[in-house]
């Protein structure tokens, strides 16, 4: 089979059908269904470990699954060596070769599919990442970000059907991080090629594709834009892991309007039925620490506002953009608030007695053991960032 | 390598600051035992050798010479010898291929396959440096033994009629390049092993990546990378073995037809005492590996990795 034939100036879609990959000792993918169509830029979230690096291998051909299908533009590529592979990788650690000049890296995929004026398309792909200067230094040569972008070149440059990150903005500083999201975003506009983006950063995922998969323990947990993953989690973990979120466990008693009314240690709130995923029964509900607001005095409990309370704030920390409250309640457990700093300075301090509020379709409806499913606070990103990225 | 050494120690020392010249009086100090050694085992025989090399043997008197400025020794020798000359360097050359056909392999199989087998690698690695175990007169005496004429080979081959009854194995050039080739092959291994137990596999990764079939994986990225372990072995390999003297002795697995310039060498110093003679000849020696080496080190672009 001549891989060439299969390159064309778009994407194509990737399908995996029941994906399953197993280690020695240990089961990587539990099971993985996922139709990615031609042309968008599809990011695979999750944190270390939960299968989403592996899932890239087995696309690109460095990994064979234990069982199912994988298919690039209908057609299955399972047992194709990754050579032959209409698929580029950007690897995490470049993997640029370093006896190599840049050029001959950015050529090294043409020439060896035979393809004429490599050079001078390596040199028309290095210019898209504004590095043409350096073409004839040496990989090491270079900082960080220059291999990063040359990394890119060398993928892109094979006009792939399909393209894979594999975290390639891991090892850059925030504000270079920043811009080469944005060039890649551009880049995947400009050359319409399908993007397959492995990352464990929510902010990366977020800002950059359309769709985002969240992956945990080697299986989906949702997949949707990166706005309804945010605002309409259905899971603990999407919850916890794409940003903060507050979990308060309750009862649910009655529906009625299209509304949920939940019992909670807090008082009783209402949540919007189209926004839970359980509709009777004990529940989780939650809610993002931006959508919250703090009052002193203890609001009406009616109109569209659900309200919490009362409890204490035990700590208060200035972030800058906003400030962040803890709030003990009794019975309910720790609520984060982030408060815009409208006004200067923190508006409460440590000890006060405050009462929460929030609109009630900014809350949602989890499965009662929400709470267990969290993302490990160890790999979930900053507060802080979580705070801005909101 | 001393030139190397001492580079630092002389910028070190002439810095102006202080801080700097008591940084360069310690290097001095622990380059003192290295520095000292080298001259008295080094500087002084080479130099005592090459003063050797021109003088004038004494008529009539046994292993008695007069120092002083003959330049013919070289002449002489050079018209004399050049074919055990040639000879040596063939041979070498031969055992240094062979060697690293063999070799790399070996390295490749333990440094790269089997990198993350801990235990078969380092079993594999002991393996390797095995025969060092054994004192190398011995295992090339006990090579004499297998290719005699009464040993096992080649009584097997003279049954199945591979050779004739006249055919021998030992005293030939084929026996001296297999010695060599034995003798070497360690140290073909160990330095190709270094190197590629250092090779990125996450670059072999890119290459089928990028295309490339696992045949073309390996000429344009392993291979180029493994350059400086090719290079440390080869010299490993072909310097000793260019002046070595065992395996190519009439004691061993040669005769005097494969006699190479060490063997020549040997003789003048111990046999004949002719040490001018002896003398022009070491120095040829060292002289043509050092061109040779140096050439070869330019050429494979590699001196900034050695």
């Amino acid at each position: 089979m001549n891989a060439a034939t299969d390159f064309g100036a778009a994407g194509a879609d990737l399908e995996l059908r029941g994906i399953r990959k197993e280690f020695p000792g240990f089961t990587a993918i539990e099971e993985l269904d996922l139709v990615i169509p031609a042309g968008s830029f599809f990011a695979l979230l999750g944190p270390s470990g939960c299968g989403k690096t592996t899932t890239l291998r087995l696309v690109a051909g460095l990994e064979q699954p234990s069982a199912g299908q994988v298919l690039i533009g209908g057609k299955d590529v399972t047992s194709l060596a990754p050579h032959k592979r209409p698929v580029n990788t950007v690897f995490q650690s470049y993997a640029l070769f370093p006896h190599m000049t840049v050029i001959e890296n950015v050529a090294f995929g043409l020439k060896r599919r035979k393809v004429a004026d490599a050079t001078a398309k390596a040199h028309e792909a290095l210019r898209l990442v504004e590095l043409d200067h350096v073409a004839d230094r040496r990989p090491t040569q270079l900082s960080g970000g220059q291999q990063q972008r040359v990394a890119l070149a060398r993928a892109v440059v094979n006009r792939p059907a399909l393209l894979l990150l594999d975290e390639p903005l891991g090892a850059l500083d925030l504000k270079l991080r920043r811009q080469m999201q944005v060039e890649l975003k551009s880049i995947q506009s400009e050359v319409g090629l399908t993007f397959l983006h492995v990352t464990h950063d929510q902010e990366e995922a977020m800002t950059m594709a359309d769709t985002v998969a969240v992956m945990n323990k080697g299986r989906i947990e949702q997949l949707g834009s990166p706005q309804e993953l945010y605002e309409r989690p259905r899971t603990g973990f999407v919850a916890t892991f794409l940003g903060q979120s507050n979990l308060v466990p309750g009862t649910v008693e009655s529906e009625a309007n299209g509304m949920l009314t939940v019992r909670t240690a807090g008082g009783v709130v209402l949540v919007p039925v189209d926004r839970s995923v359980v509709r009777s029964g004990r529940i989780t509900v939650g809610v993002r620490p931006e959508k919250l607001m703090l009052h002193a005095a203890e609001p009406a409990r009616d109109g569209d506002h659900n309200v919490l309370g009362p409890g204490r704030i035990t700590d208060v920390s200035f972030t800058g953009v906003s400030t962040q409250y803890l709030v003990e309640i009794p019975g309910v457990g720790t609520i984060s608030v982030f408060s815009q700093n409208l006004v200067y300075g923190a508006v409460f301090s440590e000890g006060d007695e405050v009462w929460i509020a929030g609109q009630r379709e900014h809350t949602f409806g989890l499965e009662a053991d929400a709470r267990d499913a969290v993302a490990d606070p160890d790999l979930a990103p900053d507060p802080v960032t979580a705070g801005e990225a909101a | 390598m001393a030139l190397t050494a001492l580079a630092p120690a002389g910028a070190g020392s002439s810095g102006a600051a202080p801080e700097r010249r008591r940084g360069g009086l310690i290097a001095l100090a622990l380059l003192t035992p290295g520095l000292a050694y080298l001259a008295l085992f080094f500087l002084v025989p080479f130099i005592s050798l090459l003063m050797t090399s021109f003088g004038i043997n004494v008529p009539d008197q046994y292993g008695v010479f007069d120092y002083g400025f003959r330049w013919e020794n070289y002449v002489d020798v050079i018209a004399a010898y050049w074919p055990q000359f040639l000879r040596s360097f063939w041979f070498a050359l031969l055992a240094t291929v062979f060697a690293l056909l063999i070799g790399y392999p070996i390295a490749y199989y333990i440094g790269v396959r089997i990198r993350e087998r801990t235990l078969l690698r380092n079993l594999l690695l002991v393996l390797v440096i095995a025969p060092f175990f054994i004192s190398f007169l011995l295992r090339t005496l006990a090579w004499k033994q297998i290719l005699s004429d009464e040993g096992p080979v080649v009584s097997v081959l003279h049954f199945i009629g591979l050779m004739g009854p006249q055919d021998h194995i030992t005293g030939t050039a084929f026996s001296v390049v297999f010695g060599l080739t034995y003798n070497f092959i360690p140290f073909m291994t160990l330095p190709l092993f270094a190197t590629l137990d250092r090779l990125d596999k996450r670059l072999l990764e890119a290459g089928s990546d990028l295309y490339a079939s696992p045949r073309q994986t390996f000429f344009r990225i392993t291979l180029p990378l493994s350059l400086p372990g090719i290079v440390s072995g080869t010299l490993l390999t072909f310097i000793p073995a260019t002046g070595d003297y065992v395996n190519a002795s009439q004691s061993f697995l040669g005769s005097s037809s494969t006699a190479m310039i060490g063997n020549v060498i040997q003789s003048k110093f111990l046999i004949t005492v002719n040490y001018p003679q002896a003398a022009a000849l070491s120095i040829l020696l060292m002289a043509v590996i050092v061109v040779i080496v140096s050439v070869y080190v330019r050429r494979s672009g590699t001196d900034d990795l050695l």
